[in-house]
């Protein structure tokens, strides 16, 4: 009976604490949509802790009188194009780390670790002045090739552990039957690696679609959503917007990056595990 | 230093489906040394690690002398054990592996340092000492672990086929300073294998399993001659024991085997033993080296024997033993062991003399032994 | 078998690393020559400039003493999480599913999200209000309550990026061998024991990457400070921001940038020296 009661004492403690945890995790999330929906009347009455009537008034507003729409239409834009020239670049690159053996892997691969580590964000100060020679200010392919630079040590990391785990005996036996190098690996390992690559380019939009420092730097009128967002919210230019606003525009930003990882989910420990290694 | 007793022991995995042990009940003596032989996914590992406390047993006591540890931690249990899978840390040196139970029960510096030397030296590993376990072949980790298990005294050793990874001659050295260290500590030990010669000349007695269950514990030497059941009998014993359908047939006094073109003559004195089968089919079963082939060499020590007729099929010659195979009648082909190099033809004609005192007849529903 | 080829590995490579090494080398060089240029000569009156700055050195501080309070803490937390998660329970899946929700939410949403909590109207001070705890809200925001906005900072950073360090040591402990445990139970040793001897000594890497990746983000940041305290606290990022995009002064913004870059190769240098896990090194 002793025994069983400090068992069931245990598990009480645990299972509190994984509540705490997850409330802790969770909670700011719900609150802060619901205040984005909530009247201001509700939202500055001291007694409501949480608001009992809603509007769609604010998303509304954000969206289409502040801009917000055009900067989610940028932020797509931007986000598409990071994925394609980094995954261009990258799998080719994480293929060859993966598949091959040649002198100064280790260091290539190294290089590669440090480069993922290099502050490309503030990179983005010097870049524009060549920007403003090369007429890439505010455009969204000047955000999406400075983007690029910060995804993809990303991508052939990730890339190369995905082939890695493709053994190359399929590939091999795909060039015994009669494919070439190349067919082989478009035949065979590119669909064995599709779900991972998939993973990948959701990471790849999540990271882009994120980022503020470098797009509120290179752009002006074109700004990417959090670009937007940061320049309507706060900053000398901007000035505070008023609270309700604020929380519509964390619900609009959070929406579809939580939505795609959450497709993404059954990679997301071992994906990380793996880039960091 | 302590008797172990498992009571009626069961494990269930995936809620019951899986029955990896069932039902076992077994005493080691104290200072015994008990190989658990059994066929892959019988049970042994499972078996061996509720023994150690890392799995909770669906059902059943396990006692350490008076005490029921069947709930004790493992670190209250004061064993040892090496692993299958070795689980040599990779992030500690040799020396740092041997010496970790040592460290964690507080021995002083000296003593520890004079331990792990004797401990890698009766395992040929001083060199490796100052390595990492990535270093060094499966083999070696494989020592590695059998130090670390043998350089505290335990109350129990446990080792879960300590031997399987080491090249032949190793491995009979091993086994040799293996059972002079267990006879020397008396650490009662549970030594698991699928080696049958690792059974046969370790064990103090073996424990058969199959399927989660005990089938027969006994001396080698008991278990070897007289199975219990078929499948104990064709487990142990290379190349298997032969087994065929035959009918109990009285013909006058004696006792005839009758099997599909072929006939097997017994003494009568197997008749008392027989009775109740006569006319029915019963499972009759002799091991390759019971037998001999007429002519070419002969058994010693038989006292009673019988003749079968054959036809030679085909002929293995392993260098130190020649295994005939031959034909008896309606392609029922049976194997006799010979020693040396048997200069025989395939095709030619041989009696195969049967020891008589070596045979097993079988009960063909239960499989369980009547002779 | 992996194949052995002569060039096809480099000609695969070398358009990424071109890529990456441009966009690395070419800021730099630039930033350098902005910084340390006048008019096409050698001068330091940028550096001079800014050092003399007050604004320069409470940037640096602040950014130091945020990534020292922030880091460690998340470690800390991320250890205890991955390790209480790290077991068969009931709800193990949506716990890790929750516990990473974050790691997909930008440094912008969560400061707006965490304002949502923390501002005189907000969820926090209407609790504590209507429960009685206090009688006047506690003000987070505003340069008079700058200490406030410190915490406010620090805790909607902890809120978002302990899922990272998370991840990271979880994925690190589920490589950890349950066998490895297991035996060192064996031998006697007890929970701390094997937490010390076996399960932290094999998370190191892991540890280590985590470390490094945080402190290296921890310098960048900018984001969760710009929308919870603008200018209040100021922080290398953002100061470099500020003197660009409101001042135009590229040659100042440059020195922010490569103050950043130095601090970063320089910690991220000390951490692979210190903190070396042998026994990985040492293989093949
Ligand atoms: N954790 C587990 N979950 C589910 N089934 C298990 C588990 N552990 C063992 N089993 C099953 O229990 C049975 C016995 O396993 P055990 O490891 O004891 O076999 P073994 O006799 O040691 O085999 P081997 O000689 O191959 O090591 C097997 O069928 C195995 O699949
Ligand atoms: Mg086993």
């Amino acid at each position: 009976m002793n025994d069983e009661t400090k068992f069931m004492l245990k598990k009480l403690i645990f299972y509190t604490f994984i509540f705490t945890v997850v409330a802790w995790i969770v909670i700011p999330i719900i609150i802060s949509t619901l205040y984005g929906f909530a009247l201001p009347r509700d939202y500055y009455d001291p007694k409501k802790i949480l608001p009992t009537s809603f509007t769609i008034k604010y998303v509304k507003t954000l969206l289409f009188t502040l801009g917000a729409l055009d900067g989610i239409k940028n932020s797509v834009i931007v986000a598409l194009i990071t994925i394609t020239i980094s995954f261009a670049l990258g799998i080719p690159a994480g293929y060859a780390v993966a598949k091959f053996l040649f002198p100064g892997k280790d260091t290539i691969k190294l290089s590669i670790v440090a480069l993922r580590m290099f502050p490309i964000p503030v990179m983005a100060i010097p870049l524009v002045v060549l920007y403003i020679k090369l007429n890439l200010i505010d455009t969204l392919l000047g955000v999406a090739l400075a983007h690029t630079a910060m995804a993809l040590p990303f991508v052939v990391l990730i890339t190369s552990s995905i082939f890695a785990g493709v053994s190359t005996e399929l590939e091999e036996a795909g060039m015994v039957f009669g494919l070439t190098r190349f067919g082989s690996f478009f035949r065979i390992t590119l669909p064995l690696a599709l779900p991972g690559l998939a993973a990948a380019a959701m990471f790849t939009f999540v990271m882009s679609w994120n980022e503020v420092f470098v797009a509120s730097i290179l752009t002006l009128s074109h700004r990417t959503l959090p670009a937007q967002i940061l320049s309507i919210m706060a900053g000398a230019s901007g000035g505070a917007a008023p609270d309700y606003y604020k929380f519509a525009a964390a619900f609009i930003m959070i929406l579809p990056a939580i939505t795609f990882i959450f497709f993404a989910r059954k990679y997301l420990v071992t994906m990380w595990g793996i880039t960091l290694k | 230093m302590v008797e172990v007793r498992l009571e009626n022991l069961k494990k269930y995995f995936d809620n019951g489906r899986v029955k990896a042990v069932d039902g076992v009940n077994l005493t080691i003596k104290d200072g015994e040394f008990l190989v658990l032989l059994g066929p892959s996914g019988c049970g042994k590992t499972t078996t061996l690690r509720m023994i150690a406390g890392l799995e909770t047993p669906t059902g059943g006591k396990i006692w350490f002398e008076d005490k029921d540890v069947t709930y004790l931690p493992p670190k209250d249990r004061n064993i040892s054990m090496v692993f299958q899978s070795y689980a040599v840390w990779p992030h500690m040196t040799v020396y740092d592996n041997i010496a970790f139970p040592l460290k964690i029960k507080k021995y002083p510096k000296e003593e520890i340092d004079k331990k792990v030397r004797w401990a890698a030296e009766l395992l040929q590993i001083e060199e490796l000492l100052d390595r990492y376990p990535a270093q060094l072949s499966g083999g070696q980790r494989q020592r590695v672990a059998v130090a670390r298990a043998i350089v505290v005294e335990p109350n129990v050793l446990l080792m879960d086929e300590p031997l399987s990874n080491l090249d032949a001659k190793l491995r009979v050295a091993m086994r040799a300073e293996i059972k002079k260290l267990q006879t020397k500590l008396k650490v009662t030990t549970i030594y698991v294998t699928h080696d049958q010669v690792e059974a046969m000349t370790m064990g103090d007695r073996i424990a058969v399993m199959n399927q989660g269950k005990l089938l027969q514990v006994g001396p080698p030497t008991e278990v070897y001659l007289k199975p219990k059941s078929i499948f104990v009998a064709t487990f142990i014993g290379a190349p298997e024991m032969n087994l065929l359908e035959v009918s109990v047939k009285e013909k006058e006094d004696s006792i005839t085997l009758e099997g599909e073109g072929f006939e097997i003559p017994l003494s009568s004195d197997f008749k008392e033993l027989l009775e109740k089968y006569i006319d029915k089919t019963v499972v009759f079963g002799i091991r390759p080296e019971h037998m001999t082939i007429e002519s070419v060499s002969s058994l010693e020590h038989v006292k009673r024997s019988t003749t079968i007729e054959g036809i030679v099929d085909f002929i293995e010659a392993l260098g130190t033993d020649t295994i005939v195979h031959a034909n008896i009648g309606s392609g029922n082909i049976i194997k006799v062991k010979l020693p040396g190099h048997i200069p025989l033809e395939v095709g030619s004609k041989v009696k195969i003399v049967v020891d008589l005192d070596n045979i097993h007849i079988f009960d063909k529903n239960t499989e369980k032994a009547i002779i | 078998m992996k194949v052995k080829s002569s060039y096809i590995p480099y000609f695969l490579i070398l358009p990424a690393f071109a890529y990456l090494l441009f966009f690395v080398g070419y800021p730099l060089v630039q930033a350098l020559y902005i910084a340390f240029t006048q008019n096409g000569q050698f001068s330091l009156a940028t550096v001079r400039k800014t050092f003399a700055d007050p604004y320069f050195w409470d940037a640096l501080k602040y950014t130091i003493a945020l990534a020292g309070v922030i880091v460690p803490t998340q470690v800390g937390l991320a250890l205890i999480l991955a390790l209480t998660v790290n077991r068969a329970f009931k709800g193990k899946d949506f716990t890790i599913y929750a516990l990473t929700i974050p790691l997909t939410i930008s440094d912008v949403a969560a400061g707006l999200i965490w304002y949502a909590i923390l501002s005189p109207s907000g969820f926090l001070n209407k609790l504590l209000l209507n429960i009685g705890l206090i009688h006047q809200p506690i003000y987070f925001f505003g340069y008079q309550y700058r200490h406030m906005e410190f915490l406010a900072i620090v805790l909607a950073e902890l809120w978002r990026a302990t899922s990272i360090v998370f991840v990271i040591i979880l994925a690190g402990l589920q490589m950890i061998s349950n066998e490895y445990l297991e035996a060192a139970e064996v031998f006697g040793a007890d929970y701390w024991t094997r937490l010390r001897k076996i399960v932290i000594p094999l998370l190191k890497p892991s540890i280590q990457s985590a470390l490094i990746i945080r402190t290296l983000f921890a310098m960048q940041i900018f984001g969760i400070v710009w929308i919870l305290a603008g200018r209040d606290i100021p922080i290398l990022a953002g100061e470099g921001f500020y003197r660009l995009t409101e001042l135009k002064e590229y040659d100042v913004a440059s020195i922010y940038a490569l103050v950043i870059a130095g601090l970063s190769i320089l910690l991220g240098a000390l951490y692979i020296k210190f903190m070396k896990a042998e026994y990985l090194e040492v293989r093949r």
